[in-house]
């Protein structure tokens, strides 16, 4: 698994996001999510290729329903992208690589 | 990655898959084309990466989860030498040959043969309001949005195989599923109708269609009308799940390929052959009478043949 890609839980969620270097980019996913499989390979490619401008970290809603229900996560896969703590952008739905580093580069 | 080939297959759901496997073993070395994650259109590995178990796939007598056989068929393809590219396909030329593929990595492609296999994807209603709160409470994907409405009310439109799968399967999780369809009988099967039906938690709203959608940033009812009467009243619900039909995703290939009425590609007799040479049609979107995975996997395969056997008339 590559560096900039970080297993989060409700523990160690607000820890992690506030103390990160670079933006985070949240994942809420799960094991039933058929979608949420097809993106997770286009994610850890995304992680390498952006690796010191962007740490994607994976939430799985399952396992961490205080942060699920905290951000009001209704469909998955949903991506949050936070900068100091602080969410930026929200993405509903699985999107192709393009898409997402069109919608994520700007922030970056 | 080689841009002319043998074999250009076009999909991957069980079609594509399937001439995958069949093309590759036939030393055809195809590119597989597969598509791009979507959770409201279509996406590499088809429908049936948005279901749960598939119980009626023969070989597996215990079911099997529907991304899990899509997964195991790419594998497969894959051992035979099949590639894969994630991307969809931007335009087809058909002109002139070999036949020209672009697509959205911006890569173009040349092939003696194509195969189409695009499937179709999920109807929607059609209204304003679904722009705004598709993924807040209106959804196109039971399987990956039920969890999000445990202990809520939640509704289903439509009334065939696919909208009850769907209600039963949230039924594990929502107090209660309206089940609402426009006619005052259902569409579905008879075993899946006799299990619907015997589901305490499902509701049946008949003759009734969505005319809106109530919410700002989440959810809060559907306003349905009564077709008979005309009524319009407000139902309160945490989460809608649609499932009125499908439409072929055919829209590269309009004005090049003959289409039905309906969008379906046309093909001749009972083969995959369409009306330009060269180019074979598999699967749903050129089946609207079917539909199963397994027709599909079957009308694959036959692709995979006319193609190799017509790919040897020509180069003989």
């Amino acid at each position: 698994m590559s560096d900039n890609l970080l297993t989060l839980t409700d523990s160690n969620f607000d820890e992690t996001l506030v103390g990160a270097d670079t933006p985070v980019l949240v994942d809420f996913w799960a094991e039933w999510c058929g979608p949420c499989k097809t993106i997770a390979p286009i994610l850890e490619q995304i992680a390498t290729e952006r690796s010191g401008q962007l740490t994607i970290g994976k939430l799985n809603v399952d396992d961490n329903l205080a942060t699920q229900a905290r951000f009001d996560v209704m469909s998955i896969p949903t991506l949050i992208l936070f900068k100091g703590g602080e969410p930026l952008v929200r993405l509903v739905g699985a999107k192709g690589k393009n898409q997402l580093l069109e919608e994520l580069d700007r922030y970056l | 990655m080689n841009s002319h080939r043998q074999v250009v297959i076009i999909g991957s759901g069980p079609a594509g898959l399937t001439a995958a496997i069949y093309t590759a073993r036939a030393n055809l070395e195809p590119l597989v084309i597969e598509g791009e994650p979507s959770s409201d259109s279509d996406q590499p590995g088809g429908q049936l990466m948005l279901t749960t178990e598939v119980e009626n796939f023969p070989g597996f007598p215990d079911g099997i989860m529907g991304p899990e056989l899509m997964m195991n068929c790419k594998m497969q393809a894959e051992r035979f030498g099949a590639e894969f590219l994630t991307a969809k396909v931007t335009s087809v030329d058909v002109s002139s040959r070999p036949f020209k593929i672009e697509t959205t990595t911006r890569e173009t492609f040349t092939a003696d043969a194509v195969i189409v296999a695009t499937g179709a994807r999920s109807l929607m209603l059609g209204l304003e309001a679904e722009k705004r709160l598709l993924g807040y409470g209106l959804s196109t994907c039971a399987t990956c949005d039920g969890f999000f409405h445990r202990g809520f009310e939640v509704g289903v439109v439509g009334g065939g195989d696919s909208a009850l799968e769907e209600a039963m399967f949230l039924s594990k999780f929502a107090t209660k599923v309206y089940v609402i369809h426009r006619r005052a009988e259902l569409r579905a099967s008879k075993i899946m109708a006799d299990r619907a039906k015997a589901n305490p938690k499902l509701e049946f709203v008949w003759n009734s269609v969505v005319t809106d959608l109530v919410g700002d940033t989440t959810l809060e009812a559907a306003v349905l009308r009564d077709v008979e009467t005309g009524e319009e009243t407000k139902l309160p619900i945490h989460g809608l799940f649609v499932a009125i039909g499908h439409i072929p995703n055919t829209d590269v290939f309009r004005g090049i390929l003959d289409s039905d009425e309906a969008g379906y590609l046309k093909t001749v007799g009972f083969s995959t052959y369409t009306n330009v040479e060269g180019v074979f049609a598999c699967g749903d979107v050129q089946d609207h009478v079917y539909r199963q995975a397994i027709t599909a996997a079957g009308s694959g395969c036959m692709a995979a043949i006319d193609c190799e056997r017509w790919l040897e008339s020509v180069h003989t």
